[in-house]
C-alpha cells in the first residue's frame, strides 16, 4: 500500500478575491477511504472540481501514481481512472436508466480496455452494472426513463456511471445528501463493497455517522483551508473542529 | 486629422455605450438576452417620428412619450411572452429574436426604409472643439450619455429598486427569500433596458435617418460591446465602447465606411474565442459561458 | 356528466418496440407506412407538379427542409441554438460558384466538393465557439453570416454586392428535381439512424448534461465537431445546389431569412425529432411562398407564428401526428 497514490499539493483557487481553496494538500493511499468534511462554502466542492479537472487551480499540483494531472481536461482525468459524482444529480433524463451507462461505456477508456473495435453488448454490461448498484434486475426500473426515477435510484445511477469507467478512484460529492436515513443505510453495503474491491474512495460528505463508518481518515475544511486531519475519533475529539463544525451534532 | 479622430472616436464610443447599456442591464439583472433590442431601438425612433410629425407634439414631449412607450413594450414582452418560457434559453432566444424580426419587418412593410424618415436634432448648430467642427447634437449626445451612465450607476447603488436589481443579479434564490419577486424584477429590467434603447434612439437617430436595417446593426453593436466588456459589467461597457468606438473610427478613416460593422463583428468573435469572460467579466460568468 | 379523454397505445405498440409482429399484412403496413408513404409521396411529387412555379416552390421547400434539419440536428446533438444557418448556406453557395467559375468544375462535382469541403470550412469557422454555451453560441452564430456578407461588401471580392453570375446549371430538370429530394430523404434517415446508435446516444446526452459526459471520460468537443460538420454539410449542399439552380450567387446567400425560417420550420414540425422539421418545412415554406406578394410582411407572418408556437404549442406537429397514429383516443365518462 503506497501512500502517494493520489497526491494533492498546495492547491489554491480564488474566485474574485474570495479564497475558495487556500494551499490545500493531502495524499491518499490506494484502496483507502478518505472523508472530507466542512461547512457549506468551505471549498469542498471546489476541491473536487479542481482534482477532476472541471476547474483550473491558480496554483498547486495533483498527482496520480506520481504522474502530474493538474489542469488536464475533465475527460482526460476521468480517462485515467478518476470517476466522480455530482452534488446535484442530473442524469441523462430522456434516456432509460440503463442507457445512461452507455455514455461511459462508449468512452475510449472502456473501449480500448476491451480490445478496441465493437465490444460485447453494451446494454448487457449496463444492466449488470445497474444490478451491482442495487437496481432490481427483473423489474422495470432499469428500463424507466431516468427522469422518472426516485432520488435514491438516481444516486445509485451516479455510482453506476462511475463504476462503468472501471475506476481506480471514485470521488463522491455529498452522495448521501437528500436521502432518507433508510436510503442511506441501504447504500452503505454498496459503499463497503466498493471499499472491499480496493477502489480508492474520496468522500465529501455531510452525513458524519455513515462517513465515519467508512473512512479511516478524515480531513476537515474551513474557509478553503484544511484545519484538521486524522482518524475519525481524533477528529471528533479535536477541539478546534468541535468548535467550528461539530458543536451541536456530537 | 488626429484631432478629429480623437473627437469623433469619443463621440462614437459614447454612442456605442448608450446603445449597449440597456442590453447589458437587462441581461445582468434577469439573464434575458434580449434579441429584440435592435427592433425596440428602431421602434422608438419610429414612435418619436409619428408623435412629432403626425401628431405634431412638442419635441421634448414626443421624445419622452416615445421612451415611455418603448419601455411599456419591453415590459409587455416579458409579461406576455418571456414569462412563459423562462429558464429555457432556446425558447427565450427564439422568442426575442423572432419578435424583433417581426417588428422590424412590420415597420419596413409600412415604408420605414431609405432616408424618408428622420428626427430633427435638438438644435441646428455647429461648435468648434479643438478646432474640429462638431454639430450640436453630437456634443449634446456626449453629455447625455455621460449623465445617463452616471445616473444608472447611482440608481443601481443607492435606490431600493436598484439594490433589488443587484441582489437578484447576484443570487436569485437569496433575493427571493427576502421577498424580491424575480418576475417583477425581470419585467422592470426589460422595461428599463428597452427605455435605454429608446433614449439611445431618440438622441442618436437625428444624426442619420430611421431605417429598419439599423435594427440588426444596433443589436450587433450592443452585443459586441457587452461581450467585449463582459456582460453585466458597467465598467466593461465603458471600456469596450471606447475600444470599439475608436477602432471603428480608425477603420473608417483608413479603410472605408463598410469596416465599421466588421470591426464590431470581429470584436465579438475574437473576444469569445480568446477571452470568453470579456475584459471585465467575473468568474461566475465564465462558468456560465464555458 | 364529466368526461375525460383517454389515450391508449394501439395494441401493436404493446407487443414490442423492436421486433414487430409481422404475422399479418395490415400490421406490416401499419409498421411500415410512416416511413414508406412520405418517401413515396416525396418521390412522386415532382411528377405531379406541372407548373414551373410549383416546381420552384417544391425545390425551395426541400432547401429549407435541409436547413431546418441541420438546425434541429445541432440542437439535438449539442444542445446549442444556431441563429446562423445562413453561414452554412452561404459558404456552400459561394464555394460552388468559385469552383465552377474559376476551376471550371461541372455542377455535380462542385456540389460534392462544396458539401464536404464547405462543411469543413464552416466547421473550422464555428469550432472556436464550440465551448460556449447557450446565448453566447447563439450570438456568435448570428454574427458569422453578417461578418462574411459585410466583408464581401467592403472588400468587393467575389463580386461584391453584385454577386457572381454565369454559373453552370444542372444537366437536366430531372437531376435538378430529384437530387435535392433524394438528399433530403437520405439525410433525414441517415441522421435519425445515427442518433439511434451508441455514438448518437452520447451526442444526445451532451445536450442533457455535458458535465456528466465529460466526467464519463468522453471528449465532448469531438462530438460537437462531428455534429457541426454533419449539420453544415446539409447547409452547404443546400447553398451549392441553390447556386447552380439560379446560376447566380449574391449576398442574399447570407440573408436572415435563411436563418430564421428553418427555425420556424423546426418549431412547427417539432424540435428534436429530425423528421418534424422536414414536415414543418413542407407546411410552412409553401405557405410563406403563397404570401410572397406581401413582401416583407411574410417574414412578420412566420416570425409571429414561430413565437406563438414556441409559447403555446411547443410540442410541434410531429409528436401530434405520432400520438394520433400510435394511440387510440376516446372519451370516457368519469
Amino acid at each position: 500500500m503506497t501512500t502517494d497514490f493520489l497526491v494533492v499539493d498546495e492547491l489554491s483557487k480564488s474566485f474574485g478575491g474570495v479564497k475558495a481553496l487556500d494551499r490545500v494538500g493531502f495524499s491518499v493511499a490506494q484502496g483507502e477511504v478518505l472523508g472530507i468534511i466542512g461547512l457549506n462554502g468551505s471549498g469542498k466542492t471546489t476541491l473536487v472540481n479542481v482534482i477532476t479537472g472541471f476547474i483550473r487551480p491558480d496554483s498547486g499540483h495533483v498527482w496520480l501514481r506520481g504522474k502530474e494531472i493538474t489542469g488536464l481536461a475533465p475527460e482526460k482525468i476521468a480517462g485515467l481512472g478518476i470517476a466522480r459524482t455530482f452534488q446535484t444529480v442530473r442524469p441523462f433524463h430522456h434516456l432509460p436508466a440503463f442507457k445512461n451507462l452507455i455514455v461511459p461505456l462508449y468512452s475510449s477508456r472502456i473501449r480500448s480496455a476491451a480490445g478496441g473495435g465493437r465490444w460485447g453488448d453494451r446494454d448487457a454490461v449496463a444492466l449488470d452494472l445497474l444490478e451491482e448498484v442495487g437496481f432490481e434486475r427483473d423489474s422495470s426500473v432499469p428500463y424507466k426513463p431516468a427522469a422518472a426515477l426516485p432520488h435514491g435510484y438516481l444516486r445509485r445511477l451516479e455510482l453506476a456511471r462511475c463504476l462503468a469507467l472501471r475506476p481506480e478512484v471514485i470521488i463522491t460529492d455529498e452522495l448521501f445528501s437528500g436521502l432518507s436515513s433508510s436510503e442511506v443505510s441501504s447504500l452503505m453495503p454498496l459503499m463497503e463493497k466498493l471499499r472491499e474491491r480496493g477502489i480508492t474512495l474520496v468522500m465529501v460528505e455531510h452525513r458524519l455517522r455513515e462517513l465515519f463508518r467508512l473512512a479511516r481518515r478524515v480531513i476537515v475544511m474551513e474557509q478553503g483551508r484544511k484545519i484538521a486531519e486524522g482518524p475519525p475519533q481524533a477528529i471528533v475529539a479535536d477541539n478546534a473542529v468541535r468548535e467550528t463544525y461539530l458543536g451541536a451534532e456530537l | 486629422m488626429l484631432r478629429s479622430i480623437f473627437i469623433y472616436g469619443l463621440i462614437n464610443s459614447i454612442i456605442l455605450a448608450l446603445t449597449a447599456v440597456g442590453f447589458s442591464l437587462t441581461y445582468g439583472i434577469s439573464r434575458v438576452a434580449n434579441f429584440a433590442y435592435g427592433a425596440l431601438y428602431v421602434l422608438a425612433g419610429f414612435a418619436a417620428w409619428v408623435l412629432l410629425h403626425r401628431l405634431a407634439l412638442n419635441y421634448y414631449l414626443a421624445l419622452f412619450l416615445a421612451v415611455v412607450f418603448v419601455a411599456l413594450v419591453g415590459a409587455a414582452l416579458y409579461r406576455f411572452a418571456l414569462i412563459r418560457v423562462r429558464g429555457m434559453p432556446i425558447s427565450e432566444i427564439i422568442v426575442t429574436f423572432a419578435l424583433g424580426t417581426a417588428l422590424v419587418e412590420l415597420l419596413r412593410f409600412f415604408g420605414l426604409f431609405g432616408s424618408a424618415y428622420g428626427l430633427p436634432p435638438l438644435r441646428r448648430a455647429t461648435l468648434q472643439l479643438l478646432g474640429v467642427p462638431v454639430d450640436f447634437q453630437r456634443v449634446a449626445l456626449v453629455v447625455i450619455g455621460a449623465v445617463l451612465i452616471l445616473a444608472l450607476w447611482l440608481f443601481t447603488h443607492y435606490t431600493k429598486i436598484g439594490l433589488a436589481f443587484r441582489a437578484i443579479a447576484q443570487d436569485e434564490q437569496a433575493a427571493m427569500m427576502v421577498g424580491i419577486d424575480p418576475d417583477h424584477m425581470a419585467t422592470l429590467s426589460l422595461a428599463l433596458g428597452s427605455a435605454l434603447a429608446a433614449v439611445a434612439a431618440v438622441v442618436v437617430l437625428p444624426l442619420g435617418y430611421i431605417a429598419a436595417e439599423s435594427g440588426s446593426n444596433i443589436l450587433v453593436f450592443a452585443i459586441a460591446v457587452c461581450i467585449l466588456g463582459g456582460l453585466e459589467s458597467p465598467a466593461g461597457v465603458i471600456v469596450a465602447s471606447l475600444l470599439i468606438g475608436y477602432a471603428q473610427i480608425l477603420s473608417v478613416a483608413y479603410f472605408g465606411p463598410h469596416y465599421q460593422m466588421i470591426v464590431a463583428l470581429l470584436a465579438i468573435l475574437v473576444t469569445l474565442v480568446f477571452r470568453p469572460s470579456g475584459l471585465f467579466g467575473k468568474q461566475k460568468e465564465l462558468e456560465e459561458r464555458v | 356528466m364529466a368526461k375525460r379523454r383517454e389515450r391508449i397505445d394501439r395494441p401493436i405498440r404493446v407487443l414490442t418496440e423492436d421486433i414487430y409482429a409481422l404475422e399479418s399484412l395490415s400490421r406490416m403496413i401499419y409498421v411500415a407506412a410512416p416511413s414508406v408513404f412520405p418517401v413515396l409521396f416525396l418521390l412522386l411529387l415532382p411528377l405531379f407538379t406541372p407548373s414551373l412555379y410549383m416546381q420552384r416552390v417544391l425545390i425551395l421547400t426541400a432547401v429549407y427542409a435541409l436547413l431546418a434539419l441541420s438546425w434541429d440536428f445541432i440542437a439535438v446533438a449539442t444542445g446549442l441554438v444556431s441563429l446562423g444557418q445562413a453561414l452554412f448556406f452561404g459558404v456552400g453557395a459561394y464555394l460552388a460558384a468559385i469552383l465552377n467559375l474559376h476551376f471550371g468544375l461541372p455542377p455535380m462535382v462542385t456540389l460534392l466538393v462544396s458539401t464536404f469541403a464547405g462543411a469543413a470550412i464552416a466547421t473550422a469557422l464555428v469550432a472556436p465557439c464550440l465551448p460556449l454555451r447557450g446565448v453566447y453560441f447563439a450570438m456568435t452564430t448570428l454574427v458569422y453570416p453578417l461578418l462574411l456578407a459585410r466583408t464581401i461588401e467592403a472588400t468587393a471580392v467575389l463580386g461584391g454586392t453584385d454577386g457572381l453570375v454565369g454559373i453552370a446549371s444542372f444537366p437536366n430538370v430531372w437531376v435538378e428535381r430529384y437530387l435535392v429530394l433524394a438528399f433530403v430523404l437520405g439525410a433525414t434517415f441517415a441522421l435519425r439512424r445515427l442518433l439511434r446508435t451508441d455514438f448518437g446516444l452520447v451526442m444526445r446526452s451532451i445536450s442533457d448534461n455535458d458535465q456528466a459526459v465529460r466526467a464519463s471520460a468522453i471528449n465532448i468537443t469531438v462530438y460537437k465537431l462531428v455534429a457541426i460538420y454533419l449539420a453544415s454539410a446539409l447547409g452547404c449542399f443546400a447553398g451549392a445546389y441553390f447556386t447552380h439552380l439560379y446560376m447566380f450567387v449574391g449576398l442574399s446567400a447570407f440573408s436572415l431569412d435563411l436563418s430564421i425560417l428553418p427555425i420556424a420550420c423546426a418549431v412547427v414540425g417539432g424540435m428534436g425529432t429530425l423528421v418534424g422539421p422536414v414536415i414543418g418545412a413542407f407546411v410552412l415554406v409553401p405557405l410563406a411562398e403563397m404570401v410572397r406578394d406581401l413582401g416583407t410582411l411574410r417574414v412578420v407572418f412566420y416570425s409571429l407564428l414561430l413565437v406563438a408556437l414556441v409559447l403555446f404549442k411547443p410540442e410541434g406537429l410531429m409528436s401530434f401526428l405520432e400520438r394520433k397514429y400510435r394511440q387510440i383516443e376516446r372519451w370516457v365518462q368519469v
